[in-house]
């Protein structure tokens, strides 16, 4: 059975502004598969190709090259039928501020040609399970952030698709609506058996919410599994040296290299950080060893494997650090 | 069809909602007509009319279909930043509803300004035949439909107010001046006529004013609707070819 997406080989290449310009490839030929009912977390820091990928997805821009069917259609032959299949949370919200709530919903439907009865009853419904009772009247920009995406996720399962797309769902909000947005997030695939592919920049995010993560760099798809699988791919623990003068690196770096089994550490401004197989009965010595050479700390941690090391590991990036948006990736930005 | 009407009903509520530009729109042309339409009544005769306002009320009209369209692309900027052209085109609506729908919203309230302008020129002693001012209201109408279209390709093109509006400012002026709209060009020297005959607004302007003087016969008032048709068919090309077009 081909799943709810099926794309092979997807490239995207841009033209260059001006004269002599070189070509940017956003994307460099990805493979992606999701099955239904799953819900598909999309990482990668900004540059990586993320926003390129999800905007071929839903229809919003043609692939250069590759195939894909999505919910069911081909991108190439049949997008209206994509876009009769799949809802859209953009990054950038969806409805204007001076807008009511409930016409924004409804107008919105009425674009898929549903009645605005019919509408209106699914929007009531909706809002019920999304915790969005009593605004149908308002004003949009009266509501709070978190309100305001809830929204904009109503109005991508207005039209009952078997697929959402989620473009950074819960950038912007304070850890209270995101938590909150998670609990709607794993309700979309439990309760109602929703496919659900979103990016995130929140490793905890992707952890929480997904059943397995893509993570793309450079325009290719660099890792798929479960946050468990790829979290297993990095071995032992992280032993972070916060040093009280950075003069002191070579030294440190020196001392964390000669560890048991240690392997390469690296450096990040007046942090040196190299990976154990157990750090804690590491530590002891390494800061005896410290202490003898006349090294200073100002922190000392011990890390579990997180998401984020996964990532550091297979990009050489954190995302934390990706998170300042580059050139090419702001769709729509405010 | 049925999503161009949609995108209509949605664009027509939140302008009734916030009516401000509607009424500043009007009110422009209304303080031409009340402070600048009686320096023209001494001279109505130097300017070959028995009626001022019949020559200067369809220069204020088009001057209306011209500006009142040409300024909707800052109305789109906003509804693209919001997100909402983006959620858009990911429904399976037609691209070219999603322009022709605003288009419409445009015109409508474009045709509602026109009317109240034309009924406050009435007490000021404009006296024109009716079926030519009717004719002359649906050119101002069609081109504002042509204009409206423009602003909103330009708009998607560039997505920025601050890149649109000396875009709008610095082909405006020129076209204003060139057009005959507050002075007929026949006013004007010999060269300065002939540079306004490029600019097809002129032929507009001088179509209205022939249809408001009753004037059917002559090839001015046809020649006038001729362009504005041409200029109609310019823009929706170009307006739909800008809303195919991905990531536009």
């Amino acid at each position: 059975m081909v799943g709810v997406i099926h794309a092979r080989g997807l490239v995207r290449t841009f033209r260059g502004r001006g004269r002599g310009a070189k070509e940017v490839h956003a994307v460099r030929g990805v493979d992606i598969d999701v099955q239904a009912g799953e819900v598909v977390g999309f990482l990668g820091p900004n540059g990586a190709g993320k926003t390129t990928t999800l905007r071929m997805l839903t229809t919003l821009l043609e692939p250069t090259a590759g195939e894909a069917s999505v919910a069911g259609h081909d991108l190439r032959t049949d997008p209206v039928g994509v876009r009769r299949n799949i809802g859209y949370v953009p990054q950038s919200g969806s409805s204007l501020p001076i807008a009511r709530v409930g016409e924004e919903l409804t107008d919105h439907a009425a674009l898929y040609g549903i009645p605005t009865a019919v509408a209106r009853a699914r929007g009531e419904e909706l809002f019920a399970r999304l915790d969005l009772e009593g605004v149908w009247t308002r004003k949009v920009e009266s509501l709070s952030g978190g309100q305001r995406r809830r929204l904009d996720i109503a109005k991508g399962l207005v039209h009952q698709p078997p697929l959402v797309f989620l473009d950074e769902p819960t950038t912007g909000l304070d850890p209270q609506s995101r938590a909150n947005l998670w609990v709607h997030v794993s309700d979309l695939r439990d309760k109602a058996g929703v496919t659900v592919f979103l990016t995130t920049h929140y490793l905890e995010e992707a952890d929480v919410l997904c059943d397995r993560i893509l993570v793309i760099d450079h325009g290719k798809i660099v890792a798929v599994g479960t946050p468990d699988e790829l979290k297993r791919r990095v071995s032992g623990d992280a032993v972070l040296l916060r040093l009280a003068d950075p003069a002191h690196v070579p030294a440190a770096t020196r001392l964390a290299a000669a560890l048991p089994e240690a392997d390469e550490p690296g450096v990040d401004g007046d942090v040196v950080h190299v990976r154990v197989p157990n750090g804690a009965s590491a530590l002891p010595g390494l800061l005896r060893e410290l202490d003898r050479a006349g090294v200073p700390l100002a922190a000392v941690e011990v890390r579990r494997p997180t998401l984020d090391d996964v990532f550091l590991s297979l990009t050489g990036r954190s995302l934390r650090d990706a998170e300042t948006p580059a050139e090419g990736e702001l769709v729509g930005a405010r | 069809m049925n999503e161009t009407l949609v995108v209509f009903r949605r664009a027509m509520r939140l302008s009734l909602r916030n009516p401000t530009w509607v009424i500043i729109g009007l009110a422009q042309p209304i303080l031409y007509l009340v402070l600048f339409g009686p320096l023209l009544k001494p001279l109505a005769s130097q300017l070959g009319t028995g009626n001022a306002y019949r020559l200067f009320v369809p220069g204020i009209l088009v001057q209306l279909g011209i500006f009142g369209a040409l300024f909707v692309g800052f109305g789109l900027i906003a509804e693209y930043r919001a997100g909402v052209i983006e959620t858009q085109r990911v429904t399976p609506a037609p691209r070219t509803a999603l322009l022709m729908g605003r288009v419409g919203r445009d015109v409508v309230v474009l045709l509602v300004q026109a009317i109240l302008l034309t009924l406050v020129a009435l007490p000021l002693g404009l006296r024109a035949p009716v079926g030519g001012v009717l004719i002359g209201l649906v050119v101002v109408a069609l081109l504002g439909a042509a204009f409206s279209a423009v602003s909103y390709a330009v708009a998607l093109t560039l997505k920025s107010e601050d890149a649109l509006a000396p875009l709008l400012n610095a082909v405006a002026m020129p076209v204003l001046l060139l057009s005959g709209i507050l002075l007929p060009m026949t006013l004007a020297p010999g060269w300065l006529e002939k540079l306004s005959d490029i600019n097809p607004l002129k032929h507009v302007v001088d179509g209205v004013r022939a249809f408001f003087r009753g004037d059917f016969s002559g090839g001015t008032a046809w020649w006038g609707l001729g362009v504005t048709a041409a200029l109609v068919l310019l823009g929706f090309w170009f307006g739909t070819r800008t809303f195919r077009r991905e990531s536009a």
